[in-house]
Formats: C-alpha cells, sequence, structure tokens
C-alpha cells in the first residue's frame, strides 16, 4: 500500500462518524459602500509608513517622475505592460543593479492597505517587485475594493498573486517594527482618482 | 418559586460564613432559601485533574438533588462554569459509555436552573442595590471561570457599586489568572506562586483594604500569598460585602 | 517530531527552571504584552469578528470531515498546474522525499522559508545527515540557528532573546556581520539583509511550508513579513514544500475569512506586508509538494481532541497565556509551545514520556486561549479530556478515589468536616510531599469549627 493510501484509509477511518457542519457565512461578504474609499486606503497604506499620493488621472506621469526625481532612481525597471503614456517600459537584465521598479497593481484593498499584483501588464514576474529596494505602485481608484472579500472575488488564482501591504518589515527583535528587510524597504503609492 | 443553595464542598467546609452570608443576603431580599443536605460536590476537581468517571457520578447526584427546585444558587464561580459547561459534556460522554443514560436528560433538566449567585441578584432579582453598608476601599477579580466561563461581565462591578460607604477602585491586570487552577497550584508549583506574586503586586498597587472575589478557591490562593508576606490586604467573598449592613457589619 | 527534545524533563521541572531567569521573564513578558494590545486593537476594528471565527471555525470543522475528498482534487489541481505531489505518512518518510528530490538537483545548499511542518519532522537535521546544508532565512530562525538554540515561539522563534543577546549572537556567528554593529533593531535587521542577500540571489532550491492550501484550485498561500518568503518563493529554480495535511481549505472564497483571521490574530496587523500564493509550477520552477500526515490522522481519530487541527498556527494562544509567559516557550519541550502545544504534542507524539504526560497539565484552565483563538479551538475542554487520558500517579489516584468516597455520601463529608473542625489546631503550617507546593508560598485557610452544615443544622438554617 503507498503512503498515499495509507493515509487517505487512516482518514476515512478516523472521520467515519464525525458529524458535517454548515459554514454560516454571516460576516460582512462583497460589495460593502465604497463612500470614501480612496481616503480609506490611503489612510491604512499610510498607517505601514507608506508614502501615498493622490492625484487626478491627468497628473500621474508627474507624480510618477517626481517621486522618481525625489529618489534619485537612475536605473528603472517598468514592465511590459505598463500604460505607455505614463512611464515607457523599461526591461532590466541584472535586477540587482536597479533602483526603483514602477508598477500597476491588479486590486487594492480599502480595510487592510493592501495592493495586490497578479504578475499580467505593469506589473511583469514576481522578482521585479521583489529585488529592487524601491517600489512605486500606481492605483487607479477603480481597482480599489472596500474589503478582502472583494478582493477575492477578483482574483484569479491560476496567476502567481502577490499581496503587499506596506514595506518589508520584521518584529522579530523584542517585536519593535522595523521597515525594510529583504523586499523592497521603500512602498510608494500614486492612486489616480 | 423554590430556591435551594448550592454551597459547593470548599465554602461548607472551609468558608462557611460566605454560605451564612448568602443566607442572611437572599433572606434579607425575601427569598426563604433551603438547603438540601445530601449536596457535596460538583466534581470540579476530578474532572479537572482527569478523572471524569468521579465527575460522572457527582454530576448524576447533583441533578438528583436539585431537580425538584426552581433555582440553585451557588457561591461560586468556577463551580457554576463547571455545572453548566462541563456536565452537558460529561453526560454526553457517560451516556455514549451507556453507564447513566438518564444523565444528558436531567442535566439538560437542572443545569439552566443554576445561577451563580451575582446572575441570580441580577438577572433573577433584578436588584443591584441589596441595602449593603461596607466602609471600606475594595479592589474587585473578577476570577477566569466567572468572567470568560459565566460571561458574568459587569454584575459584580454594578451591585459592589450600590454598596454604601464602599470604594470600588480598579485592579490592574485584573482579568489575569491568579495562578490557582484547583490541582494545578499543587502539580506546577513554581508557575502558579509565579502567576499569584504577580497577581498580589497589582492587588497591592490599589491600595485596597480588601480583595472582593466570587469564588472563594481563587481568594483562598491569592489570600493564602497575601498572608503569608504580611500584606495587611483581606480577601472576602462577594457575598459578605453584599450581606454587611450598618451596625452589622463586619 | 524533531528528536531534539528527546529526554527531557517534565513541564513543571522545565518551568521550575525558566521561572528563575529574569532576564526570560522581562523578555516574554514585554514581547507578550505588546503583541497582546496589538491583537487586540486590530480584532476590535471589525465588528464582524465574531462571524469569522464561527465561519473559520466551520470551514475548518468541513474541511477535516472531508479531509480524504479534499486532498484528492488539491493532488488533482496541483498535477494538473504543473507540480508534483508527494505523500509523507511520517517524519522519516518526508525528510527522505525532500533530501532525494534536493540530492536529485545536484545542489547541496537550500535556503528556508520558516515552517512548523519542516521543524516538527526535524528537516534541517534530516537533511545535514545526508550532506545538504538548509539555511534558515526567517529573521528569528536565523537567530534561533546561528545561536544553536530551540525556538520558544511559534510565530516569533526567538522571542526569548533581547537585542543585547542578539547583537552577541551575530556577533559570534556571523562572519559578515559588522564588528560595530550596534543592537538597535534596525541595525539588526540591515545585519540580516546583508547576510542573507547573496544567499538568496544563488539559491538554486528553495523549502517552504504553507499557511493554506486551496483544494479547488491547487492554489499554495504563504504569509510572511520579511521578504524572505518571497525570495525563497520566487528566484529558486526549484520549490518544494512540505506541508501538513490539515492545512487544506475547500475553496478560493474561503480565504476571505482566514486571511482577515490570520493576521490580525497572529502579528496584530490588519494585514502582513506579504503574502504569495502560487498554483503548481510558475515562471518556469519545478515545484514538489510534500503532503505530511505525521500523527495528524491519529489527533483526526479524536471527538474531542481533532478540533486541534483546526489551528492555524497564529500563536495568540501564547501571547495570551499566563502559564506561557512565565514559562517560556522551551519548557514545552516541542516545537508547538504554549496551549496549543500542550493540546497538541501529546496528541501527535503520544504520552508515552514524562514531559508529555505532563503538558496537559501545563494549564490553570483559565481560559484566555480559547477566548482568543481565531477559529475557536475550546483548548481548555481537550486539556480536560487528555488529562483524563494520561496515567496518573498512584498517590494521586488514591487521594482523589478517597475524595471521591467522601463525596459519595454527604453523611462521610459531614464527618470528614468534623473531624477537620477537631483537628484544625494540629495542621501544620508546611505540609508534606506534593502538598509542599502549596504551603512553601501561600498560608493555608483557618479551619472552621463549623462547617456550614453544621451551622444550619445547630440553627435550624440561622434561624435560632
Amino acid at each position: 500500500m503507498s503512503s498515499r493510501d495509507v493515509i487517505l484509509a487512516r482518514i476515512r477511518s478516523a472521520v467515519a462518524n464525525a458529524p458535517d457542519v454548515e459554514i454560516p457565512r454571516g460576516y460582512q461578504g462583497t460589495g460593502a459602500d465604497r463612500e470614501g474609499i480612496v481616503e480609506h486606503f490611503a489612510e491604512k497604506v499610510r498607517d505601514y509608513r507608506a508614502v501615498v499620493h493622490v492625484v487626478e488621472a491627468a497628473a500621474v506621469p508627474d507624480a510618477i517622475r517626481d517621486a522618481l526625481t525625489r529618489r534619485t532612481a537612475e536605473k528603472v525597471v517598468v514592465p511590459g505592460g505598463f500604460p505607455a503614456g505614463w512611464l515607457a517600459e523599461s526591461a532590466v537584465e541584472d535586477l540587482t543593479t536597479v533602483d526603483a521598479v514602477v508598477t500597476t497593481c491588479a486590486v487594492a484593498i480599502a480595510e487592510t492597505g493592501t495592493i495586490v499584483l497578479d504578475a499580467g501588464g505593469g506589473m511583469g514576474r514576481r522578482a521585479l517587485t521583489l529585488v529592487p529596494d524601491y517600489h512605486l505602485c500606481v492605483v487607479r481608484e477603480d481597482q480599489i475594493v472596500p474589503g478582502v472579500p472583494d478582493a477575492i472575488a477578483r482574483l484569479d488564482p491560476a496567476r502567481p498573486l502577490t499581496w503587499i501591504s506596506g514595506p518589508s518589515a520584521t518584529s522579530d527583535i523584542e517585536l519593535n517594527r522595523v521597515e525594510g528587510v529583504h523586499g523592497p524597504r521603500t512602498l510608494e503609492v500614486i492612486i489616480s482618482i | 418559586m423554590r430556591v435551594a443553595l448550592f454551597i459547593t464542598c470548599v465554602n461548607d467546609t472551609l468558608f462557611p460564613g460566605t454560605g451564612r452570608a448568602v443566607v442572611t443576603l437572599l433572606r434579607r431580599l425575601g427569598v426563604d432559601v433551603e438547603f438540601p443536605q445530601a449536596q457535596t460536590c460538583c466534581g470540579q476537581m476530578h474532572v479537572n485533574t482527569g478523572y471524569p468517571a468521579e465527575g460522572v457520578r457527582l454530576a448524576s447526584h447533583f441533578t438528583e438533588i436539585f431537580a425538584e427546585y426552581d433555582a440553585v444558587v451557588t457561591p461560586s464561580g468556577s463551580c457554576t462554569a463547571m455545572i453548566r459547561e462541563q456536565y452537558p459534556r460529561l453526560a454526553v460522554t457517560a451516556g455514549a459509555a451507556a453507564k447513566q443514560p438518564g444523565l444528558r436528560e436531567a442535566v439538560g433538566e437542572v443545569v439552566p436552573k443554576v445561577y451563580d449567585l451575582s446572575e441570580f441578584l441580577v438577572d433573577v432579582l433584578e436588584v443591584t442595590d441589596v441595602g449593603a453598608y461596607f466602609p471600606h476601599r475594595v479592589t474587585y477579580h473578577p476570577t477566569c471561570h466567572s468572567l470568560r466561563g459565566l460571561h458574568l461581565g459587569d454584575r459584580p462591578r454594578r451591585l459592589l457599586e450600590q454598596v454604601r460607604g464602599l470604594e470600588l477602585v480598579p485592579l490592574p491586570g485584573a482579568e489575569e489568572c491568579c495562578g490557582f487552577g484547583g490541582t494545578f497550584a499543587v502539580k506546577n508549583r513554581d508557575i502558579s506562586a509565579a502567576m499569584c506574586a504577580d497577581k498580589v503586586g497589582n492587588v497591592m498597587k490599589t491600595g485596597a483594604e480588601v480583595l472582593c472575589a466570587a469564588d472563594n478557591s481563587c481568594l483562598m490562593h491569592i489570600g493564602g500569598t497575601l498572608s503569608r508576606q504580611k500584606s495587611g490586604v483581606r480577601v472576602m467573598h462577594l457575598a459578605e460585602i453584599l450581606a454587611a449592613t450598618e451596625g452589622g457589619a463586619r | 517530531m524533531s528528536q531534539t527534545f528527546v529526554g527531557m524533563p517534565s513541564f513543571p521541572k522545565n518551568a521550575a527552571k525558566a521561572v528563575q531567569d529574569s532576564q526570560l521573564r522581562f523578555n516574554l513578558r514585554k514581547a507578550t504584552h505588546t503583541i497582546r494590545g496589538k491583537r487586540a486593537a486590530v480584532v476590535g476594528e471589525l465588528p464582524d469578528w465574531a462571524e469569522l471565527r464561527q465561519a473559520g471555525k466551520a470551514i475548518k470543522d468541513h474541511t477535516l470531515r472531508h479531509l480524504d475528498e479534499y486532498l484528492l482534487q488539491l493532488e488533482a489541481a496541483v498535477s494538473a498546474a504543473g507540480g508534483t505531489v508527494h505523500w509523507a505518512k511520517d517524519a522519516a518518510e518526508a525528510n527522505r522525499i525532500v533530501a532525494g528530490l534536493v540530492k536529485a538537483t545536484g545542489e547541496r545548499e537550500v535556503v528556508k522559508v520558516k515552517s512548523m511542518a519542516t521543524q516538527e519532522i526535524g528537516l534541517n537535521e534530516a537533511l545535514e545527515a545526508e550532506g545538504i546544508k538548509a539555511y534558515e532565512t526567517d529573521l528569528a530562525e536565523l537567530i534561533v540557528q546561528l545561536g544553536d538554540d530551540w525556538p520558544s515561539h511559534i510565530l516569533v522563534p526567538a522571542i526569548h532573546r533581547n537585542r543585547a543577546e542578539i547583537r552577541e549572537i551575530f556577533l559570534a556567528h556571523m562572519p559578515d556581520a559588522p564588528p560595530d554593529l550596534t543592537d538597535e533593531p534596525r541595525a539588526l535587521a540591515e545585519a540580516a539583509r546583508l547576510h542573507l542577500r547573496e544567499r538568496f540571489l544563488r539559491a538554486k532550491v528553495a523549502i517552504s511550508g504553507a499557511n493554506f492550501m486551496i483544494a479547488e484550485s491547487g492554489t499554495l498561500v504563504v504569509l510572511e513579513s520579511e521578504g524572505n518568503g518571497r525570495m525563497c518563493l520566487t528566484l529558486p529554480e526549484t520549490l518544494i514544500s512540505v506541508v501538513g495535511i490539515e492545512k487544506l481549505l475547500p475553496t478560493w472564497r474561503d480565504l476571505e475569512v482566514f486571511l482577515q483571521l490570520l493576521p490580525r490574530s497572529s502579528t496584530g496587523e490588519r494585514m502582513n506586508p506579504y503574502t504569495s500564493m502560487w498554483t503548481g509550477s510558475v515562471e518556469g520552477q519545478d515545484f514538489h509538494l510534500v503532503l505530511l500526515d505525521n500523527g495528524r490522522t491519529d489527533v483526526l481519530a479524536d471527538e474531542i481532541g481533532r478540533q486541534a487541527l483546526r489551528c492555524i498556527r497564529c500563536s495568540a494562544c501564547l501571547n495570551v497565556c499566563p502559564v506561557y509567559e512565565r514559562a517560556g516557550g522551551h519548557a514545552y519541550g516541542s516545537v508547538y509551545p504554549g496551549p496549543i502545544g500542550a493540546i497538541l504534542t501529546p496528541q501527535l507524539r503520544g504520552m508515552d514520556t514524562e514531559l508529555d504526560r505532563s503538558l496537559p497539565f501545563a494549564s490553570s484552565l483559565c481560559g484566555a486561549c480559547y477566548e482568543v483563538c481565531p477559529v475557536a479551538i475550546d483548548i481548555p475542554s481537550v486539556l480536560v479530556d487528555l488529562r483524563a487520558k494520561a496515567r496518573h500517579p498512584r498517590t494521586e489516584r488514591a487521594g482523589m478515589a478517597a475524595a471521591g468516597w467522601v463525596f459519595n455520601r454527604s453523611a462521610r463529608l459531614a464527618r470528614a468536616q468534623r473531624f477537620g473542625g477537631r483537628m484544625r489546631r494540629l495542621v501544620p503550617k508546611r505540609l508534606p510531599g506534593p502538598l509542599s507546593g502549596w504551603t512553601d508560598t501561600r498560608d493555608l485557610p483557618d479551619i472552621p469549627k463549623d462547617s456550614f452544615r453544621a451551622w444550619w443544622n445547630r440553627t435550624e438554617g440561622g434561624t435560632r
């Protein structure tokens, strides 16, 4: 008998007399009120000590340029599929030499201040937003959803997903939060309204 | 309404004053409380130490004795929690083993009628001012089973706030366990003592003359440490404070 | 479980030693109280927390009831997405599978994401024996590994170490640590960043666990904070995930519950910095999933104890436990310390050793753990049930039998009380044997002359 068969047989005998249960879903599901959602999202992202700008759609290119100038970022990765009107795509061979990465996102969650990348257009493969020390993410207002259930409903599990809530951090030393360990030490978010 | 007092073995044997206080208090509120003589112990020590068979026997004994009453009042949070939380479970396992086939029904009948003293006063009699007088600085320890088992909430505080002359001071870290835990205090003596030392430290910070709780087991533990440290702080069961009156105050 | 803990004394003996360590007491108190407050604040933000908790509990119970079906569904989904699924009935088999997979790549080094399952099976030691070096990359795990120490907390394995101790460990055991390293948490984290950077970039094989596996889609989910997880999950060519069979969730939608319950209960954040989700082989990576039983099916067979398998390893129960706070994690002699460890370890390992038998008693049954558990594991009830299954000391059995005999008839109790009342002056201040545990630090109450029932009978209920 294979281990697979052994484990499955053990499970079947273990739960033979166990009762089944109904799953109550009385919690807040999808579709909560969108009132004030941009401010709500911005406030939660700021709580993680990330820098947030809220700008008119037309002002996004300037906001991106300003952010990169402030950062004095020379070598910048811009993944394929990034809106050309915002910033031109630019590929880099060796990610360790990059100063900054600029991406879009798939979904953003107001309740938790989270942005989710799904490796689609404007986001690129997962390493792009991991190795550089600075990540600038542009979020469109219509990509912001109220809560976690809304985000789950919009996302496709077949794609590799990266949920990002603020810069990388650790609390392993006396539970003191320190931002910036292995992922980007600085996260900056531009919200386009 | 026929009301019985379940005194509990610990109070019966070691803290009869608490029982007398409950009787005094209830009579003052017009309740003619009875004391069924055949009662002994709820079985908490046996069950929590890993001897459920004794627990089943004592649960069965308890339900027989108190079946005929409309309400059973108990001056112990942990014994009330034992009856309310563990009797139904014991009855299911005992029923499955076919040892006590009738226990499940008996438990279902009796358990809902069992009240902790402050529940009986606030929920059944609907009083918070019981006419007590106790001119002392008091701090209240909510005890784990009263707090997280019975969810007594603010009932004891509401009762104490109505006591004339009483100054109620908040206890820092009130919701933390004192480290008694029945046989835990002996089996894990060092951790238990460390927990109690912190509890006592918090009691001392309040400057209270009296530490009050609704469970004499916890008070025996904290009080034993307060006494060993010659702290001068007294411990008193909630019933004893509520029973105290002007002229009759202890 | 890991061999490291074999032969350890009982919990009370370990705890007695730990409680004397004032530095440890201070570190633990500070850390647990900090995280308690953070958790309470973010849990309080969600008005539907109670509903999420009930849903989380029910989803887990439902999954466990149909675990065989969902595992097969998961296997099919992972395979369809280009991953390979392996089944390991115990630690030895899991270790053998992983070592084989690593060897097949020709590599001698692996990087690891913090994982309870791989600690449970002693994977690092097993790989070492095969000539493979495993590098822990989580900061706390790195501190533990460099210090040749044991983890003492599920979430923050180095919680027992303060910043000064961590600095010393880095200076002594991290070859590239800057000589002028301070004990500022920021400086220590930076040293770890630089130390691991090259290793991440050149690693070819990574080993992880997973917080959740989704049966319908074959997706694995890892929550983390530092980015070391993303490094390991993303950069290497081969990824091997060792995951307990109970980590399953039936549907993608179920994550909407657990991604709210876990971060808030665990680190006390609305969301942890990074969560990675992947399905099968992604971006050309070779992906292997090792499904681990190692005693879980035994736990599953226990009607009361099986609720321990709902555990999502958040460690909220450790952080509120007054016993854990004073005993520390090492006293539990298992990678699973605290209240959840006290019910999980004896079920996974059995209660054959003195240590494992003592674990169900390592609790005052105060119930703080149950109150904060995001999947409503009634830890006190499981403890009480395990106590009934443990072998008891002979003197205790005799004492309990005698007490039971007395309590069976009220007349016997009354006689015992009269006897006690007469002997009350003779009770010594210090009791002998196990009962000295009481009188070493506490006075005994005065035994009254009259019991309550004696007073009642004498005075006709106080009317005379």
